[in-house]
């Protein structure tokens, strides 16, 4: 069996390895979308369709060894760090084979083997934790980092502040990098907040910062490399604002009819999927013949996992149970 | 045994486990520099250094959230807040990120993370900075609560919660921290185990905290025989001796510095009439703070938490009916 380990590394310096993995993640959304109108998965999902490049771009640039603290539109960010998609569906539909055991639902993916810390329900809950990694690496000396991956609406949250004005005091080696989407939850986010570019609230904390291309894979790398090596040389956060468009509504029950015209489909043009086939046509690594069969084997596979996963165990009743206190060690 | 105030002992704590395991870090408000609005943090930067011993802004949280995230990364973070009220811009933090990261992470991570706050009336600092705010925390599944009653059992408790694999809240009492008191050094107190004040034979009182002091008193002044058990740990709470004590007295009275509704010693109070229904000679009952802010005026305030003399009152009442004696608000006609 794959370890999310194994996937992880098969990622780094193939480009090829990171458009399936692109290719999988949206055909997985598209599952995940079809099991829930099905009724097979219950409570919500959010899905991260158009956001497949910054997830690949920061997981080829971040190590296994370093961390992040996501968002519940989770299922992106698991399967570009290495999560396997049995254990992401597991999850998704509560199955004892899920990363989480079944108990955390489709918000809450977690492997610590590939760094991936619990994903918040919570906007901007990841934010001070991703901090608090950075400074448990500050004091070991370690050459790890933290990274807190969060949404455009996460801005206005505290902790977005809180967590920023600390790393910079403590010139923590952390990463703020901000997913903006365009949208916090139902609202677009020129209603919600006053500039159109967010990385500049770092300023306030004399932070370094920069607005990427988050629809373009190698753009995605070159802008968070920039923070990971500042911060990794010790030279404490930085914030990245990655420019994506979220082509799905918010959650389950959003069809998302609050868009202007023709904005979806401005964006369509620069789908992070679209925009990595261009290149890699361009560059002779894939003909578009082969990308219709990595489009058609992966959505075969996927659908065939899916059947699989819904005959998966269901939890013990006992696993409501664990894992909330630390076991005694025997003999205490 | 050392003669120390319970500051003091604080102090020695958190020194003790700094010595003792290089992963243990301190920072709050004010506790590096300064040394601790309340001198709870005496020596602790000179000792440590800036690394390990750290001021943050006044972002609670912020700060507490890095205490998360630094404890799943192996370190064993002690925050200081300052009063127990600016745990509730943090709460996020500790209630819902804290205490769900081991179930959320199937296990793999732990949060050995300790927060220490000042809390209770008595003070005269008003009703937003003397609540003991325990009852927010004691009904959440993956902390643990604990609150020393002396100097003994505040380095014992803090040492235990330093030591702990999950995320400890220990609420100290305010108006304890220049008490005096002996302490053995040698003394960690295991989280979950309740400690007897006092022994005998005709009522149990179970209180928490400074309400520990006051039902000494209570009972000296009502010239009764009584099991006086310090509870020591709200969760996990110490069923087993206090049935044990109850069992054996037949009668059960808990002091709360908490409200009078939703208090901690109504679980108590729950689940030993549950359980021990058959052999009790009267109704188990807790004496808690009415349903009020905390007042500022000092003649309001020292009717606000349990008196000695009240609690005095209440076990007599007791001792001699079987029925529950009516609050002091009720018994004086000041309120319903």
């Amino acid at each position: 069996m794959t370890t999310s380990l194994e996937r992880r590394n098969a990622l780094y310096d193939n480009d090829l390895a990171c458009y399936e993995r692109m290719v999988e993640i949206r055909e997985f959304e598209k599952i995940t979308n079809a099991l829930f109108a099905a009724g097979s998965i219950r409570g919500t999902t959010h899905l991260a369709v158009g956001q497949e490049a910054l997830a690949l771009g920061m997981a080829t640039t971040l190590k296994p060894t370093d961390v992040i603290a996501g968002t519940y539109r989770s299922h992106a960010l698991a399967l570009a760090f290495g999560l396997t998609p049995h254990s992401v569906l597991g999850e998704i539909m509560g199955k004892a084979t899920g990363c989480c055991g079944g108990v955390g639902g489709s918000m809450h993916m977690c492997d610590t083997s590939v760094g991936v810390l619990p994903t918040s329900a919570i906007i901007g809950g990841g934010m001070p934790i991703a901090a608090g990694a950075a400074l448990a690496f500050q004091v070991q000396k370690s050459k790890n980092i933290g990274v807190a991956l969060f949404g455009d609406g996460a801005t206005n949250i505290g902790a977005f502040h809180e967590s920023l004005n600390l790393a910079a005091i403590w010139k923590l080696p952390v990463v703020f990098v901000c997913d903006n989407n365009v949208y916090g939850e139902y609202s677009r986010i020129n209603t919600t907040t006053p500039i159109d570019d967010l990385h500049i609230r770092a300023e306030s904390y004399a932070m370094p910062h920069m607005a990427i291309d988050g629809m373009d894979i190698h753009a995605v790398r070159k802008g968070i490399g920039e923070a990971v090596d500042r911060a990794r040389s010790g030279g404490g956060p930085t914030l990245v604002e990655a420019k994506t468009y979220r082509f799905s509504g918010h959650s389950r029950a959003d069809q998302a009819l609050y868009r202007p015209e023709g904005e979806l489909e401005k964006w369509q043009k620069r789908d992070p999927l679209l925009v990595t086939e261009q290149d890699l046509i361009a560059r002779k690594l894939i003909t578009q013949d082969q990308i219709d069969q990595i489009k058609s084997t992966k959505e075969a596979d996927l659908g065939a996992l899916a059947t699989k996963v819904e005959s998966d165990p269901e939890p013990e009743l006992s696993a409501m149970f664990s894992n909330i206190w630390t076991p005694a060690k025997a003999g205490k | 045994m050392t003669a120390m105030r319970v500051r003091q002992a604080i102090v020695a704590a958190l020194a003790d486990e700094m010595r003792a395991d290089e992963n243990v870090i301190f920072f709050g408000e004010d506790v590096a520099e300064a040394e601790g609005p309340f001198k709870t943090s005496e020596g602790i930067l000179e000792e440590f250094g800036p690394v390990r011993v750290r001021d943050t802004p006044i972002s609670e949280m912020g700060f507490t959230g890095a205490a998360v995230g630094a404890a799943m990364m192996g370190l064993k973070p002690v925050v200081e807040i300052m009063f127990i009220e600016f745990l509730g811009v943090a709460l996020d933090q500790v209630v819902t990120e804290g205490a769900k990261m081991r179930y959320l992470s199937n296990g793999t991570l732990s949060v050995p993370m300790t927060i220490r706050a000042s809390v209770g009336s008595g003070l005269g600092f008003g009703c937003q900075h003397s609540q003991t705010l325990e009852h927010w925390f004691a009904s959440t599944p993956g902390l643990k609560v604990l609150m020393p009653s002396d100097a003994q059992s505040a380095y014992s408790l803090l040492r235990a919660a330093i030591q702990d694999p999950d995320p400890v809240i220990v609420l100290e009492p305010r108006i304890l921290y220049a008490e005096r008191g002996e302490v053995d050094t040698s003394k960690v107190t295991k989280i979950g185990k309740a400690s007897m004040r006092a022994t005998g034979s005709d009522i149990t009182i179970v209180a928490l905290g400074h309400m520990v002091n006051i039902a000494e008193a209570a009972i000296k002044a009502a010239g009764v025989s009584a099991d006086l058990v310090d509870l020591q740990t709200i969760i996990p709470w110490d069923r087993e001796t206090v049935l044990a004590s109850v069992k054996k007295t037949g009668r059960l009275i808990v002091v709360e510095e908490a409200p009078q509704s939703g208090g901690w010693g109504s679980e108590i109070v729950a689940t030993v009439t549950a359980q021990l229904f058959s052999s009790l000679k009267s109704a188990p009952f807790r004496i808690t703070t009415p349903d009020v802010p905390v007042p500022f005026n000092g003649g309001l305030e020292a009717r606000f938490a349990p008196t000695s003399d009240d609690v005095a009152r209440q076990i007599k009442h007791a001792l001699s009916q079987s029925g529950a004696p009516q609050p002091w608000w009720v018994a004086e006609g000041v309120a319903k």
